[in-house]
């Protein structure tokens, strides 16, 4: 099992008030919600964060969010979030909210799948799941970070790749169901992965899974077949 | 709190057993390890219980079926947000280890362990008097190794991340340290009734 990544807990505990400024569509089904959160101490990418809404009657949901914002991005945090079928806070995030609406939040949560930019790192994702990736790519990129960073994202088509055209030379891009012409169309494969393991950086990578439990699964197996040590694979699964 | 502007949620369906926070996840068992889910078969499989006992000892897969069946009928809960009502688990009552080690009076809390090195810190007394169990059954099958299969630890009465996966072992200790989860962030209990999700809930 990874080690651990020493964060600050202390945010963890105290909610706040989060003002939706800007909404942004990246697919179909799927929209970026930009927060300004005045009191937010910042993160590392790869954090979480917990949201709450709240009904007149005091009914409360609450869920976890991968927060897809670089940690430079001061003041503010924003989320990409999937229209689920029948979900009672996406479906208000999708169907109601607008700039201006506020909503609380506390965070950033849980060290585990941060990535401090230190290490290089070998990123898998599929569907909303490159959210926590996309903000190590981001991170990567406002810094001008040299450590290698590689990403590897799977999308059902090019319609439903979120933020597709953030993607340069970093990024290979998977299509499971519906491609371009000449674009081959599969799961993430052995060959997708094995020559990224083959042509390791100094010290080897740093692997992050994140997507559904059956993407985890078959990706994590990939990067063990390709030669990845267990104890150098972070996984975040949807749930 | 404040309210959230045009938010309604589910239809509201009173139920004692959701704790605070929770909603029920119906038919779905969200996975949510942290790690590669290991290729552990039951014949590799061991159990050990050491630490302040009088008599350190492990089991393997025949020798730990060899005491007596105990079942888990109810619900279980997770840090994450999802309950899950009726389940049915079968294993042994931690009890019955226990008893062949005979825990020190000094002992006060646990270390449980994985066979993939996860691991998560207990009070003793969670995990004792019929409340906690070694489980390789689910609904009547053998638990699949994505829910920590060929047996992990269950304290149901806890959230979820209590439960290790894989698990390899208990190590009694006459203080808390805590485990994986509980250095990054979370609970040192973890009871969802009181909702004691991170550091200070």
């Amino acid at each position: 099992m990874p080690g651990r990544i020493a964060v600050s807990n202390r945010a963890a505990a105290v909610w706040q008030t989060a003002t939706l400024t800007e909404i942004r569509r990246e697919t179909p089904h799927a929209s970026t919600f930009r927060f300004a959160v005045p009191g937010w101490t910042g993160h590392l990418a790869g954090q979480h964060l917990m949201l709450r809404l709240r009904a007149e009657d005091g009914y409360v949901a609450q869920r976890h969010y991968s927060i897809a914002s670089h940690p430079d991005d001061t003041g503010h945090v924003e989320l990409t979030l999937d229209h689920v079928e029948g979900g009672e806070v996406s479906g208000w995030f999708h169907t109601v909210a607008e700039p201006g609406d506020t909503v609380e939040v506390r965070g950033p949560l849980s060290g585990f799948f941060a990535w401090p930019g230190d290490r290089p790192a070998l990123l898998l994702g599929a569907g909303s799941g490159v959210v926590p990736l996309m903000s190590m790519l981001r991170q990567h990129r406002s810094r001008r970070l040299s450590v290698p960073l590689r990403l590897v994202v799977s999308a059902r088509g090019p319609e439903e790749l979120i933020y597709a055209r953030e993607y340069g030379a970093e990024t290979t891009t998977v299509f499971t169901r519906t491609a371009p012409e000449g674009v081959p169309v599969g799961r993430m494969a052995a060959a997708h992965v094995a020559p990224l393991l083959a042509e390791q950086p100094p010290g080897g990578w740093e692997a992050y899974v994140c997507g559904s439990n059956g993407f985890a699964e078959h990706a994590s197996r990939l990067l063990v077949e390709a030669g990845q040590p267990v104890d150098r694979i972070r996984i975040e699964r949807f749930g | 709190m404040h309210v959230t502007r045009g938010f309604t949620g589910r239809p509201r369906v009173p139920d004692a057993g959701l704790p605070p926070g929770q909603y029920d996840a119906g038919d779905d068992w969200p996975v949510l390890s942290a790690e590669v889910t290991p290729d552990l078969a039951p014949a590799d499989w061991t159990f050990r219980v050491d630490g302040l006992v009088e008599e350190p000892r492990t089991w393997n897969w025949t020798q730990a079926h060899e005491l007596p069946a105990s079942a888990y009928e109810g619900d279980i809960h997770c840090v994450t947000s999802w309950s899950k009502f009726g389940v049915r688990f079968g294993g042994v009552s931690l009890d019955a280890f226990l008893d062949v080690v005979r825990p020190h009076v000094s002992a006060t809390h646990v270390v449980a362990y994985s066979h993939t090195g996860y691991t998560t810190n207990l009070p003793l007394s969670d995990v004792t008097g019929g409340r906690a169990w070694i489980a390789w059954e689910y609904d009547g099958n053998p638990l699949p190794a994505e829910h920590g299969g060929p047996a992990r630890l269950l304290v149901p009465h806890l959230y979820f991340w209590k439960s290790a996966k894989w698990i390899a072992g208990l190590r009694l200790l006459d203080h808390d340290e805590p485990g994986f989860w509980e250095q990054n962030g979370y609970h040192a209990r973890g009871n969802p009734w009181e909702e004691q999700r991170y550091t200070g809930d």
